[in-house]
């Protein structure tokens, strides 16, 4: 376990932005800091990186505390905050190198990495180009490159995805996966199919709470209902339907039907039989797919 | 932090605003030494550079406050000082490679002055006739003041994220150290008055001078410095 954050908690004035946060990221393995806008997933990465200090509980890295010595660690920790603060008036070589020399990495090592760095994240063409000068994307692989840059063994990236068009971020995913190696890689998002894309484990933060943690294939597998979808050229009413799981209309009321239940196969005999009998014609029945996006919704609205 | 040093370097003289401000402050002093005929040493008729002292600090007033306001707040606004903070160099070695960096742009602004005494001292009768002890008193003591008007800019930048109140901050505190106090003093009775002068900075700069270096006002003034750099330390901690 290289990571392991116990009963985290923080208040800004009022409000409690952590509330016993606990959670663990061991290495080898990508894990997907899920919640939605506001829900404390930057002020958890800005405690752990000792950026921010927490009002209670601990926070260790590789076996030793990292609230306690935050400096000390600093080399093994890799940051990319949230919205990628550069020196816009620098060089993209410049730059890594300079956050080399602030690593305390020998010159070889420098130069070497910085080499490296830029080969993987495919910055060549702009290496001797200024910061300030590149698009978002190419920013975006510059803050990676400098949070890799030391080789440190637990890699936070803070959002490293928002704002970057379709392309842009299949690359960024795509560097991601390359270069998590057997490193313990965090990124937080706020979007699914990142952590789907990218991940094995996720934890699911709202409101200061933990409220899932675990690998990717056990959420999936607990999230127990089926959407099934039903739109019929006749008007539908919702209690034709009673007894098949829970009914609600779709966008196009009262053509379309929603419909949520844990058996799938029995509710489509079911609806077809309703079909049947009321001798309506059937446009479509669709099933929905068991995603993290109605799971996020259920987990993040439900409570 | 020696990489941190050389990054606040190139980050001056990369940019315009370097040059422009080391240009704009030697030509000022050009003016002011050569040129104007209030202050011109040539129309005063004896060769010594009293103009050249008695105006640098008033120059530097604003001009150290200029290169200063910056250096941190600018890290401040754009997000860049969490990359710093981040990283494993302690607030300590920020704040002391800010300061050097700034240090040096100072003895830079004032190398050239050395000039101005060999030409001066060349116009003299005989030529070469100087007092070179008062001269290197008061060049020390102008290093000292601009060394010092540093760590007071450094800590006007780490109090705010907006550089023009960084700048606005820097010059009212460098004013107060140096004349406002001096001022005060004047204005207060007996031995208040002379407490009161002994903090101003003109005090410790005139006694500089003067040619004799006397180890009480160079503690002063590396005390200052000290002070205002443990308090741009603790700012930054609690921020």
């Amino acid at each position: 376990m290289s990571l392991q954050v116990s009963q985290l908690s923080k208040v800004y004035g009022t409000q409690k932005a952590l509330d016993a946060v606990s959670f663990s990221a061991s290495p080898g393995r990508i894990l997907g800091f899920l919640g939605p806008n506001g829900a404390g997933k930057s002020t958890t990465m800005k405690i752990i990186t000792g950026y921010l200090a927490a009002d209670s509980g601990s926070v260790r890295v590789l076996g030793e505390d990292a609230l306690a010595h935050p400096k000390k660690l600093a080399t093994q920790i890799g940051y990319l905050p949230e919205n990628n603060p550069l020196y816009l008036d620098s060089y993209v070589r410049e730059f890594l190198e300079f956050s080399g020399g602030i690593y305390g990495m020998k010159s070889a090592d420098i130069r070497r990495r910085t080499e490296e760095m830029i080969r993987k994240t495919g910055l060549q063409q702009e290496q001797h180009k200024k910061i300030g000068q590149l698009s978002k994307g190419y920013r975006q692989r510059v803050g990676i490159a400098r949070a890799l840059l030391h080789d440190p063994a637990l890699v936070i990236l803070d959002e490293p995805t928002t704002g970057l068009d379709p392309n842009q971020l299949v690359a960024i995913r795509n560097l991601i996966l390359e270069v998590a190696e057997n490193k313990t890689f965090i990124f937080s998002t706020h979007i699914m199919q990142e952590v789907e894309a990218v991940c094995q484990d996720v934890v699911i933060i709202n409101q200061g709470k933990i409220r899932s943690a675990g690998s990717l294939a056990d959420l999936k597998s607990a999230s127990s209902q089926v959407t099934l979808i039903l739109e019929t050229e006749e008007a539908l009413e919702l209690s034709w339907f009673e007894g098949i799981g829970t009914p609600r209309f779709g966008s196009k009321a009262p053509h379309e039907l929603v419909l949520l239940t844990p058996n799938a196969a029995a509710a489509r005999k079911a609806i077809l039989q309703v079909v049947a009998l009321r001798q309506l014609s059937l446009i479509r029945l669709d099933q929905g797919n068991k995603n993290l996006e109605t799971l996020f919704r259920e987990i993040t609205q439900g409570q | 932090m020696k990489s941190l040093f050389f990054k606040e370097i190139l980050a001056f003289f990369g940019s315009l605003t370097g040059y422009l401000v080391l240009g704009l402050f030697l030509v000022a002093l050009g003016l002011i030494v050569w040129v104007f005929p209030e202050t011109s040493v040539v129309d005063y008729g004896y060769a010594d550079l009293e103009s050249l002292f008695l105006y640098t600090p008033y120059v530097f007033t604003f001009l150290i406050p200029a290169i200063s306001m910056r250096s941190l707040a600018e890290e401040r606004r754009s997000g860049t000082w969490e990359l710093l903070q981040t990283s494993p160099l302690s607030l300590v070695q920020i704040v002391l490679a800010k300061y050097l960096a700034l240090l040096l742009l100072v003895v830079l602004a004032l190398l050239p002055t050395l000039g101005y005494a060999y030409s001066i001292s060349l116009l003299g009768n005989p030529p070469g006739n100087l007092d070179w002890a008062g001269f290197f008193g008061s060049w020390l003591g102008l290093l000292m003041i601009g060394a010092t008007f540093a760590a007071v800019g450094l800590f006007a930048s780490s109090l705010t994220s907006q550089q023009v109140a960084a700048f606005v901050l820097g010059v009212f505190l460098c004013f107060v150290l140096y004349f406002g106090l001096t001022a005060l003093a004047g204005m207060v009775p007996g031995d208040l008055a002379y407490w009161v002068e002994e903090l101003s900075l003109s005090y410790r700069y005139a006694s500089l001078s003067r040619g004799v270096v006397d180890s009480r006002d160079l503690f002063f003034l590396l005390g200052m410095i000290w002070i205002f750099l443990g308090a741009t330390v603790l700012i930054l901690k609690k921020k």
